[in-house]
């Protein structure tokens, strides 16, 4: 039996290597994650055939009990609450293996040193993986401030605990104590809302990639308590193409890993690069929409803002009159806009506007020079001209779409306040921009109103 | 200890698999990729549905007990979420 269901684990093991290949392309991405999900299958129910798994009713219970819960959640998110979601599932994830690794040492079957590593490793990164997706989802959800919380000492206490998780850590393979084990895990909890508090909402994306990242280590970790392999497989599979994730997400802000970490970006001070010079213009919705009815081409650069403001159907509506009026209408996508991996794309998509109008910012910036109109939607770093040209600017560096090139840019903005970074943006003072006040999703209705007139 | 060595075995060559396996994603995937993912982390249930489903009324039990229900919160409304996302980008008609 027990070949058998290694058999079905190996199977299991093939789906989810394919499923997160497919799941790297936009014609397979859909049939990818069924196919995961199929080898997810496979391996649950394998398990149910373990000798030592005798308990049958209460294991049914727990799978039907969380895919109720797991299936009301994700049929009930707006689109604009996905960030949050995918967040608290990831929290779960890294949660559920705490709680496996600590369920091994109570059993107490194997005590060997290498068993003792693993499942020190399992509660201590499945420990930072939950309550720092929790923290991210808190601050995601709006329950919580999202900009830095920094305080006095912080990084010296951060120190101090990483440190103390370190010897408690031989403390506890050595003798194998259970006091050691629950402060290890006690610890694990506090560093992870600790090292995500400091975190702004700009640096969000990042740090969703790689808590997610780290919950498939916490499940490898976990595969080397209980010595099973697909665990070890899936878990490591999704905490290196998690780290790719990441990695693709620090190259877009221009930052290394340990800055967005350890920088507590835009609130310690520092450097803010130059003052700016000019004053920003504002422009009515009537003259707004005269120079829109005038223009040949039109980029919509989204950020963070019109999530809040829940704009995107105004934005497609105003889009799509834009393009019955014959001008050509693209929209240009920051890959670290708003608060998670993809984000501008899941909203953009949920309001319908055609795949093909969605741009990556390297074939925006080839052509932005030629576009009369840019329109930016609650968007503030990724469009700020100091990253290209200010360097002593905390941004600098940054890749950015270069909105600013432009013949005439719109920005459509709540007040004159500077975004998460607390940098003032140039781009609202420059002579080709004007800014149009108020929150993004009226302003889009007001211009879609006067078109429609 | 054979086993171990194996299971490091597995482990590695699954690490350099899982940075072979996406390179280039256009940031169209970017969330559907990480939602995606997240559900497969998931696999963890495999671990608890063993600690669950031991005989002895144990503590340790319990704990299993639990983290079936919160690894399966994570692997099902991992891929309903991604497939719903993805079923949105689909109908654009490609």
């Amino acid at each position: 039996m027990e070949k058998l269901i290694d058999l079905a684990y190996i199977f299991a093991s093939i789906l989810f290597i394919f499923g997160i290949k497919m799941l790297g392309n936009a014609s397979t991405a859909r049939k990818g994650n069924l196919l995961s999900a199929v080898g997810m299958l496979i391996a649950v129910v394998a398990t149910l055939f373990y000798k030592e798994v005798v308990d049958y009713p209460l294991i049914l219970a727990g799978l039907a009990i969380g895919a109720v819960i797991g299936w009301i959640w994700s049929v009930k998110v707006q689109m604009t609450g996905m960030p949050e979601l995918v967040a608290l599932f990831n929290g779960f994830g890294g949660l559920a293996s705490v709680l496996v690794g600590w369920a091994e040492f109570e059993f107490g079957k194997n005590t060997d040193p290498v068993t003792q590593i693993a499942i020190y490793s399992a509660i201590l990164i499945g420990g930072v993986t939950f309550t720092g997706s929790f923290i991210a989802y808190l601050k995601l959800a709006g329950k919580m401030s999202g900009s830095p919380t920094l305080f006095a000492g912080q990084k010296a206490i951060n120190a101090v605990l990483f440190v103390a998780l370190l010897a408690l850590g031989v403390v506890f393979v050595i003798t194998g104590s259970a006091w050691s084990l629950y402060a290890i895990l006690v610890l694990s909890l506090a560093l992870g809302v600790l090292g995500v508090l400091p975190i702004g909402g700009g640096d969000m994306p990042v740090i969703i990639a790689f808590l997610n990242s780290f919950s498939g280590l916490a499940g490898a970790a976990a595969g080397f308590v209980i010595l099973n392999k697909v665990l070890i497989v899936a878990g490591c599979l999704v905490g290196t193409s998690g780290i790719i994730l990441t990695m693709i997400m620090c190259k877009a802000m221009n930052r290394t890993f340990g800055n967005v970490l350890f920088g507590g970006f835009g609130a310690a001070g520092g450097a803010t690069g130059k003052a700016v010079e000019g004053e920003m213009k504002g422009v009515s919705l009537e003259d707004a929409y005269y120079v829109l009815e005038a223009a040949q081409s039109v980029v919509f650069v989204p950020g963070y803002g019109m999530a809040v403001a829940q704009a995107q159907h105004a934005v497609k509506e105003l889009g799509a009159l834009l393009e019955k009026n014959g001008a050509e209408v693209r929209y240009g996508i920051h890959p670290v806009a708003g608060r998670m991996p993809g984000h501008m794309n899941v909203l953009l998509a949920e309001a319908d506007v055609p795949y093909e109008q969605l741009c990556e910012m390297d074939d925006i910036n080839a052509i932005i020079e030629t576009v009369d109109v840019a329109i930016i939607i609650g968007a503030n770093d990724v469009v700020n001209p100091a990253a290209a040209e200010d360097e002593g600017s905390p941004i600098y560096g940054m890749p950015i779409i270069d909105a600013y090139k432009a013949r005439t840019v719109f920005a459509l903005k709540r007040g004159k306040g500077a975004g998460f970074s607390g940098l003032e943006n140039s781009l609202f003072f420059r002579d080709n921009t004007r800014m149009i006040y108020g929150d993004a999703k009226e302003t889009m209705t007001g211009l879609v109103a006067q078109f429609k007139r | 200890m054979e086993i171990l060595i194996l299971l490091v075995f597995v482990f590695v060559l699954a690490a350099f698999l899982g940075f072979e396996l996406i390179q280039k994603v256009p940031s169209q995937l970017h969330t559907p990729l990480m939602s995606g993912s997240n559900a497969i982390s998931g696999i963890t249930v495999v671990g608890a549905m063993i600690a669950a489903g031991v005989a002895e009324g144990e503590f340790g039990k319990w704990l299993g007990f639990a983290a079936v229900v919160l690894a399966m919160i994570n692997v099902v409304g991992g891929y309903l979420v991604t497939d719903r996302m993805l079923g949105m980008f689909k109908k654009k008609g490609k």
